[in-house]
């Protein structure tokens, strides 16, 4: 989707302001610590996959999501897959009570403290093992489709209408743009190299290049 | 960043919307089963105290002070970084680029925030902006000013736009002045910026400084 977050090339939004490095700490409040555990901790429930809580929260309002701070978008992403997915409802998400408690039989898998740290470690790979041809090769020249989906995508609006060399197939990965509305599908993932001249004009440094990485259905032959 | 107030442990002052909603949606999860309050305070604090980029920072200079490890790791970065037990979450599909006298890397997610954090932990807040995101595709030249970080022209500035699960991390040039190093002495000099790409590594003159 053409969403407040897709930001590549955007003006206006200002300076970085770093903070030092050697003084950042890695969370600045303590609800901070909370939005992010709440969000990883559910995730492992197995309800939605990663695709569908980045969808989450860009679906957000543009003025929302670039107003709010990192872990506010967070929050909201989290919020809106819990009232999806049925697990909590808006009263109860309202109200902060609730007579539903689930139960073992009730089929939900909690990340429990004991296996956190192996959870973690084993990680969740998204590469799959499928004889699939892949439709380009190091080398080919390629353009981004025009795409401009409605839901979650992974090719960024920058990109889009524009030529690049691919540089590697990186093999089968799970494809995002369909992953994040439920389906599980693989597909050659390439990563493409583009001109800094070719994304933005004759004004970008001459030697510059941007590379992203590219499904299948994001590309055709040029 | 509010810090001050949100870091305050005594309560004298009432607690923000934000912070009340995020507890009360805590309390919600909990009381519904869907959360173990013990794993929570486990998460954040393998992201807090234990995966950082000091890990990044022992690839690095293992990288610095081990040719065949370099190598291994430029050709096959999942498996070499696995072999320092740096695995799992949001470090499973690795890419090193590395930076060379004429080549130099610079690592974004323009549309969400994707970082390796096996070997980097949590990005920082700057890396997860809009500012951030907007610019290090168009004007990373200028991103890098801010960081005091000057890139001639006659060298290739490449942006690694991470929109897959492919996860980059930059090795950095290891500084002249630093020959003979131990690889625990080169750690030293590895920045968690300069495995980003928006500084280079620290000299040995700095490190005295």
């Amino acid at each position: 989707m053409n969403g407040g977050h897709d930001l590549g090339g955007m003006h206006g939004l200002g300076p970085t302001h770093p903070e030092p490095e050697t003084e950042e700490p890695v969370f600045h409040a303590e609800w901070e610590r909370r939005v992010f555990a709440l969000t990883v901790a559910a995730g492992f429930l197995g309800k939605w996959t990663i695709d569908q809580s980045r969808h989450a929260r860009e679906r957000q309002h543009p003025a929302d999501y670039l107003k709010h701070t990192y872990y506010e978008n967070w929050l909201a992403g989290l919020e809106t897959l819990l009232v999806e997915t049925g697990l909590i409802d808006e009263d109860e998400l309202h109200s902060g009570q609730t007579t539903r408690r689930f139960r073992e039989e009730d089929d939900i898998r909690v990340l429990k403290a004991e296996a956190v740290a192996v959870t973690l470690a084993k990680g969740g790979p998204v590469t799959m093992d499928l004889p699939l041809e892949p439709k380009f090769a190091a080398g080919d020249g390629v353009r981004v489709c025009n795409l401009n989906p409605t839901g979650h995508t992974r090719a960024p609006r920058y990109a889009r209408g524009k030529l690049g060399v691919v540089e590697i197939d990186h093999g089968v990965h799970v494809f995002a743009d369909k992953n994040a509305h439920g389906t599980r599908e693989g597909q050659h993932l390439y990563g493409v190299r583009f001109t800094a001249r070719e994304l933005w004009g004759g004004e970008a440094c001459k030697r510059d290049v941007v590379h992203i990485d590219l499904w299948d259905d994001h590309l055709e032959p040029a | 960043m509010d810090e001050d107030r949100h870091h305050s442990h005594d309560h004298t002052e009432p607690p923000s919307d934000l912070e009340l909603r995020v507890r009360s949606l805590e309390s919600l999860m909990v009381e519904k089963g869907l959360v173990d309050p013990e794993a929570l305070d486990a998460l954040i604090d393998i992201y807090e105290h234990k995966v950082g980029p000091r890990n990044g920072a022992k690839v690095v200079a293992k990288a610095w002070a081990d040719p065949e490890f370099k190598q291994w790791l430029l050709d096959e970065p999942t498996a070499a970084i696995v072999s320092l037990g740096y695995t799992g979450r949001q470090g499973e599909h690795m890419k090193v680029v590395e930076n060379t006298p004429k080549v130099h890397n610079l690592v974004v997610c323009t549309l969400c925030s994707c970082y390796p954090w096996t070997v980097l932990g949590l990005p920082p807040v700057w890396y997860k902006s809009a500012p951030y995101r907007s610019r290090a595709v168009i004007d990373p030249r200028g991103m890098l000013e801010e960081f005091g970080t000057e890139v001639s022209k006659d060298i290739e500035l490449r942006v690694w736009d991470s929109t897959s699960e492919m996860r980059y991390l930059v090795l950095p040039e290891r500084p002249p002045g630093a020959e003979g190093w131990s690889q625990e002495q080169l750690e030293q000099l590895v920045t968690r910026n300069s495995m980003i790409g928006v500084e280079r590594a620290r000299s040995p003159s700095e490190l005295e400084g």
